[in-house]
């Protein structure tokens, strides 16, 4: 039952760093950082001195020469004598627009199959274990490439749509499903009065949004239930199209139309798109699931008895008890998921759909021959892209976590 | 201890380095076979055979070399590279050699560091349309979508013909040359580009090829060849006097049938003596033996033997010399004297 004490304190000799327990912790951190720095330096040293055997530099002056190749889903303005720098923007406007469109997906089938794989109907429950366990189990490369392959190889070609005898034809005359993507018809904003209705429209999200608040307040302050639904549907639609009205249908539909080789006009979506984002909703959203489930069934079973108990029909408890209790469960893993699906993205090149990995990973690098500069970048951005959606989630996560008073 | 460690990760590294840049010659020689680095697959030029054994126009000069440097033109490994990755591999010494449609330019030359050993195909870039899309010119293109090999030459010369000529086009980016034959038979694509040569043939493995036609306008120029890494002379001699030995020989009237009697005994033609090695120290000067072109040669005959056998205009493929006939023939090809 004796303690350790430490020797008493004297004049300091070089073995104590060894010895004294009070400095054997600084001691081993300290060589364990020497060794890394080292190591690093290392690294960083070989790299330089190999580029420069080779008489190569490390430079980004690139970035600002032409690009001199087109790229076919442009949001912002570029064309073949834009920088590389403009080319990387676009191939990440392109990274985001798949990587939001595949979350939002993702978390709509994700929520849905989840649910439903607890239902107590035998066949749904079992139908989404098959879902789940096709789509997590095939590698979503493999899930990229068999969308892609069957959008090209069954679906009509533009010109099939041509002529007397045409073998294809459109939807409602607005769609066109054709090999080469998605053609539908695009609303055209006119002028001021356009962008009021669409301010209108944003509006009532956020009037929807302050409503549930002020209503969940009212419940929680004076027990008294005001309606949910049919406000929210209400203010969702009427102010939208009074204002479109009043101010004389201000938003038009552009429609596609054949003209020479291709669809004109209208929203083109484009094969690779469709591929990619439907591949990644659907592989990430079956991991989703999981999650969900996961979350509802770690909410025991307690719970809603006793709010069953309290009177609370099966719809409420889901809504009040359940719910916000299992999304404690749920976010964390939710927030990989998101992660996974914009990294993932970067598969992006195997169907041709113009990522900033095809771009400035791919096209560029490719080009100039400047493979570290731009896989460098490439980390960089994949990097910030993560940590920003993760500060976000985690925001939320705090949020509705649990509030210890 | 901490300068000494500085200057022991720098000599490392610096050896490192060194190894990176070393003889390439040398290790070919005791690594026993050529690592060429191909297509993945492009009828004529490079292609594997229902057996797995690679075929082709420029799987002809990774032979040729591998017979010149061990003396067996079987002695190669094949790396089948995409538009993409062929740079990367020989760069970082994946490959000894690269021998893939590749066409020679200024900045793959001077700023990508490579070294482009000559010419063995004069190319330009071409497009291939369905007879039935009802065009005969790539000026009546306007809108079209075009599928396009990435980090090709083709990829910037498609960009800059359709801007010069203001017309606009939808592109369809492809990693392989299946792939994008697959597209444009699937109609992805209304027209396809690339190298003419490619176009030829990629249309030859068509079912139908009279079904498609080779637009008249060729919009580059593509001189195709074999490049190896900058800064090892050496090796780029190796390999770029392989190549213009398989060009002498035809020039000279040294064929596969031939060259067993030729190169037996010193013939009455000094430049042949020279060449097949029975006069004078050119291999020796290469680092090679004595009768290295000889056995370059009889890999797989003269360069015109390799043109008949494997693109010629008794193949599929179909491609007349044009351009590619000896400068006797009023053609470009004209290799500098064996002396
Ligand atoms: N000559 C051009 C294009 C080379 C190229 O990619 N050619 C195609 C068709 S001619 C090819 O070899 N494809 C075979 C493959 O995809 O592996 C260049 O060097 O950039």
């Amino acid at each position: 039952m004796t303690s350790v004490t430490d020797p008493p304190q004297g004049s300091f000799r070089l073995s104590m760093l060894i010895n004294d327990t009070r400095y054997r912790s600084y001691t081993f951190q300290f060589i364990a950082l020497v060794l890394l720095i080292g190591f690093m330096a290392y690294l960083g040293i070989n790299l330089v001195s190999n580029l420069a055997a080779q008489g190569l530099n490390i430079s980004f002056g690139f970035l600002g020469d032409p690009a001199g190749y087109d790229i076919n889903q442009t949001v912002v303005e570029y064309d073949s004598q834009s920088s590389h720098l403009r080319a990387a923007v676009v191939g990440i406007i392109n990274t985001l627009i798949v990587a939001f469109l595949a979350c939002v997906t993702a978390t709509i089938f994700g929520v849905i199959a989840g649910v439903l794989r607890l239902s107590n109907n035998w066949v749904v429950r079992k139908l989404m274990a098959f879902y789940v366990e096709i789509f997590r189990n095939i590698p979503v490369l493999i899930w990229i490439i068999i969308i892609f392959s069957i959008m090209t190889v069954s679906m009509p070609a533009p010109r099939d749509f041509r002529g007397d005898d045409a073998t294809a034809g459109m939807l409602f005359d607005a769609f066109a499903f054709t090999n080469r993507g998605v053609y539908s018809p695009a609303p055209v904003i006119d002028g001021a009065s356009g962008w009021i209705v669409i301010g209108v429209f944003i509006a009532s999200i956020i009037g929807i949004f302050a409503y549930r608040r002020y209503a969940t307040k009212k419940l929680y302050d004076t027990g008294q239930l005001l309606p949910m639904l049919w406000p929210s549907v209400a203010l969702f639609f009427v102010p939208v199209i009074l204002a479109y009205f009043i101010l004389g249908r201000p938003i038009t539909l552009d429609y596609p139309s054949l003209q020479g080789f291709n669809f004109q006009g209208g929203l083109h979506l484009r094969g690779s798109l469709i591929a990619l984002w439907f591949a990644l909703a659907i592989y990430t959203g079956a991991f989703i699931a999981e999650n969900v489930r996961a979350g509802i069934q770690a909410i025991s079973k307690g719970q809603t008895e006793a709010a069953a108990s309290l009177g609370l029909r099966p719809g409420r408890i889901m809504n009040l008890v359940i719910l916000p209790q299992a999304l404690r469960v749920i976010i964390p893993p939710l927030i990989s998921q998101y992660l996974n699906i914009t990294k993932n993205s970067s598969l992006a090149i195997a169907v041709g759909y113009m990522d900033v990995t095809s771009t400035l990973g791919g096209i560029t690098l490719n080009q100039t021959g400047r493979a570290i500069e731009c896989i460098l970048l490439l980390m960089l951005f994949y990097l910030t892209i993560s940590l920003l959606i993760s500060a976000v989630m985690n925001v939320y996560n705090n949020s509705v976590k649990l509030k210890e008073r | 201890m901490k300068k000494t460690a500085f200057y022991g990760a720098l000599t490392v590294a610096g050896f490192a380095a060194s190894m990176a840049s070393a003889a390439t010659l040398d290790d070919v020689k005791e690594r026993g076979t050529l690592n060429c680095g191909v297509t993945t697959g492009l009828i004529g030029f490079a292609s594997p055979d229902a057996n797995g054994v690679w075929d082709g126009f420029d799987v002809g000069v990774c032979r040729a070399v591998a017979a010149a440097v061990l003396g067996d033109p079987n002695a190669v490994e094949f790396v089948p590279t995409t538009g993409k990755t062929r740079f990367t591999a020989l760069a970082s010494g994946e490959i000894d050699m690269l021998a893939r449609n590749t066409t020679w330019t200024f900045s793959r030359d001077v700023d990508l560091k490579f070294e482009f050993v000559g010419i063995n195909y004069y190319d330009g870039q071409g497009f291939i349309a369905p007879r039935d899309l009802g065009v005969s010119s790539a000026k009546e293109l306007d809108g079209a979508t075009v599928c396009i090999q990435t980090g090709t030459t083709t990829e910037l010369n498609l960009a800059d013909y359709f801007r010069a000529n203001n017309i606009s086009y939808e592109p369809v980016p492809i990693e392989t040359n299946a792939e994008g034959q697959q597209q444009y038979l699937a109609g992805a694509c209304d027209v396809y580009t690339t190298d003419a040569s490619g176009l030829a043939a990629t249309r030859a493995a068509f079912e139908n090829p009279q079904d498609h036609i080779i637009l008249p306008e060729i919009i580059s120029k593509e001189p195709l060849g074999p490049l190896v890494r900058h800064g090892d002379n050496d090796w780029g001699d190796v390999v770029r006097w392989t190549l213009n030995a398989l060009i002498a020989a035809e020039e000279l009237g040294v064929t596969s049938a031939n060259i067993e009697e030729l190169a037996a005994a010193p013939t009455g033609n000094p430049e042949i003596n020279r060449l097949l090695g029975t006069e004078g120290e050119l291999g020796a000067m290469l680092g090679l033996e004595a009768d290295w072109a000889k056995n370059a040669i009889a890999a797989g005959g003269n360069y015109g033997e390799l043109f008949e056998r494997n693109i010629g205009e008794n193949t599929p493929i179909g491609l007349a010399r044009g351009l590619n006939a000896q400068w006797t023939d009023g053609g470009l090809l004209y290799t500098p004297p064996f002396r």
